[in-house]
């Protein structure tokens, strides 16, 4: 019986994953074949931008203040409190900012994707666009990708900016550090490397959210219950999937722009 | 089961719109639909009875290609749509107007943008729009509910919505999903009357799925009258040509013909039905 039960749940991971590579596939090609929705992708850019600048705007000087807080501790035992600036800079442009972005935005808009998508399943509004001829995946889910990869990508900005700030504020205001120096060491170490890194992951990570937020509220079955499961299952893949990924592309980005 | 008994009657010059043949599926389990056969020929109604459960909105999602089958092929208009990709489906489907079990409005659009749907993807000009959108309200009485959101709607009136917006473009093809289910006695005849109407004034061969027998029969000893405005009943005896049945138990089509043969039908679960 165990057995038996290990391998449905081994078939049902293949297949899910059969599915979404199909879907990933479908919905990154659309990305660049017309019809484009633009009115579609400009109210998905401002639900995921603007709608999630609040969070990435908080999470970020948050981040950035503990990560100031730690590492100045850390760091005096060395002597070397003068480096938090670029220990803060760096840390949130090539690592933090862009994960924690992604985490974030998938914690709000990969579960709402999910719980809407998965809504307009279960009460037949899905088939109910394709049988009147219009392509869901190209009306629903390419607009919502696109305007998450772009917007990820901005956001990113935005919390690596507010990081930097964050570590700035606790620099001055509660380790009484000099902070023109913090801002000179955050600006003078910083190398292009290290900000196309920060800067390429969410592009991946946009994609990767979003398609795995349309993923599980197109499949949803079982009625209201199952869209509150595919909700769960769209943001704890997202974020699982991110901080995975995450690891893969700094290997290889690493690899291909070595610091200097 | 004689596949063309009845729709061999009506049209019978013509090639059906949509044609079954020995189609199954199955999900995950016993099949849905078991060698199923039957055809719609042009002009005609055919009613889809059966229990719930029995794979009826299946078959009817098949039609237009939401669903595919295991085995068999569906022709639609004469094109073989079993192995068709999704992209070439959209311009058949397009011509096949189709009403949902809820009526599957669209929640975030006003009734207007729900019934202009199709139109506003053609991107037609808005004015020609409002002027379509108020011809098919009328025609289902609900011009007041032009700027009103679906949730502000009862389950009847949204029904109604969304025969409208299957009518909007004078679809070639028409399928409705138990379109009075959950529904009172007085708002079920209302919609009733509408299918009456745009049978005997558009002429459109559709396939309506329902499990109640009553409604059926509505459907069959009724005829819309243009001077009156409203469905009248046939003379005592006289069934709507046109209409004809199909019945489905546990995935088999047991039964294709017409009221009359349905009525003086030997097969023990047509019995039990009609009883």
């Amino acid at each position: 019986m165990p057995i038996q039960l290990i391998e449905k749940s081994a078939k049902n991971l293949v297949l899910t994953v059969q599915e979404y590579s199909l879907f990933a596939q479908r919905a990154f090609m659309n990305l660049f074949r017309p019809p484009i929705y633009w009115p579609e992708f400009l109210v998905q850019s401002d639900i995921i931008g603007f709608g999630s600048l609040s969070i990435v705007v908080l999470s970020g000087l948050s981040t950035g203040g503990v990560l100031a807080l730690q590492s100045s501790a850390t760091l005096a035992q060395f002597g070397a409190t003068a480096i938090t600036g670029q220990f803060v800079s760096l840390t949130m442009i090539r690592e933090l900012g862009p994960v924690l972005t992604g985490v974030m935005v998938s914690g709000r808009n990969a579960s709402s994707m999910a719980s809407e998508l998965g809504s307009m399943v279960v009460t037949e509004q899905i088939d109910a666009m394709r049988a009147l001829g219009v392509d869901p995946m190209r009306k629903l889910v390419t607009p919502r990708i696109a305007a998450t990869i772009c917007m990820l990508f901005f956001l990113t900005i935005v919390a690596d900016a507010c990081g930097i700030a964050g570590g700035g504020l606790v620099t001055v205001f509660m380790n009484h550090q000099n902070g023109t120096q913090y801002l000179d060491m955050a600006w003078e170490h910083l190398r292009y490397p290290d900000i196309i890194q920060g800067l390429v992951k969410p592009l991946f990570f946009g994609y990767i959210l979003s398609s795995i937020g349309c993923f599980y509220g197109m499949r949803t079955s079982g009625g209201t219950q199952g869209v509150g499961r595919s909700t769960i299952q769209a943001v704890v893949w997202a974020s699982v999937i991110i901080i995975f990924v995450d690891f893969l592309l700094t290997q290889v980005l690493l690899t291909l722009l070595p610091p200097l | 089961m004689n596949e063309t008994g009845a729709s061999a009657q009506y049209g019978q010059d013509e090639a059906p719109v949509v044609a079954f043949r020995n189609v199954s599926l199955a999900f995950d389990g016993p099949p849905i639909l078991d060698d199923v056969s039957f055809s719609i020929a042009p002009g005609e109604t055919r009613i889809l009875l059966g229990p719930a459960g029995v794979g009826k909105s299946v078959l009817l999602k098949l039609v237009n290609g939401l669903l595919r089958p295991d085995q068999g092929s569906i022709l639609l208009f004469g094109e073989e749509i079993t192995s068709m990709p999704e992209e070439q489906l959209f311009p058949l489907r397009i011509r096949v107007g189709m009403v949902f079990q809820e009526g599957a409005l669209f929640d975030s659009l006003t009734v207007r943008d729900n019934v202009a749907y199709q139109l506003i993807q053609e991107q037609v000009p808005d004015e020609e729009i409002d002027r379509r959108v108020r011809d098919a309200l009328r025609f289902v009485e609900l011009e007041e509910t032009f700027d009103l959101y679906p949730a502000s709607l009862s389950g009847g009136m949204r029904r109604r919505v969304a025969i409208a917006r299957a009518f909007i473009r004078q679809p070639d093809m028409l399928l409705y999903d138990s379109p009075t289910g959950g529904l009172d006695p007085i708002t079920s005849t209302t919609i009733i009357e509408l299918i009456v109407k745009e049978r005997d004034v558009y002429h459109t061969p559709s396939l309506l799925v329902t499990h109640r027998l009553q409604d059926a029969l509505l459907l069959c000893n009724h005829r819309f009258d243009p001077e009156e405005g409203h469905m009248v009943p046939l003379p005592e005896g006289e069934t709507d040509p046109g209409t004809t049945f199909l019945m489905l138990e546990e995935g088999r089509l047991i039964f294709d013909g017409s009221l009359n043969e349905l009525i003086r039908s030997e097969d023990p679960f047509v019995r039990e039905f009609l009883q």
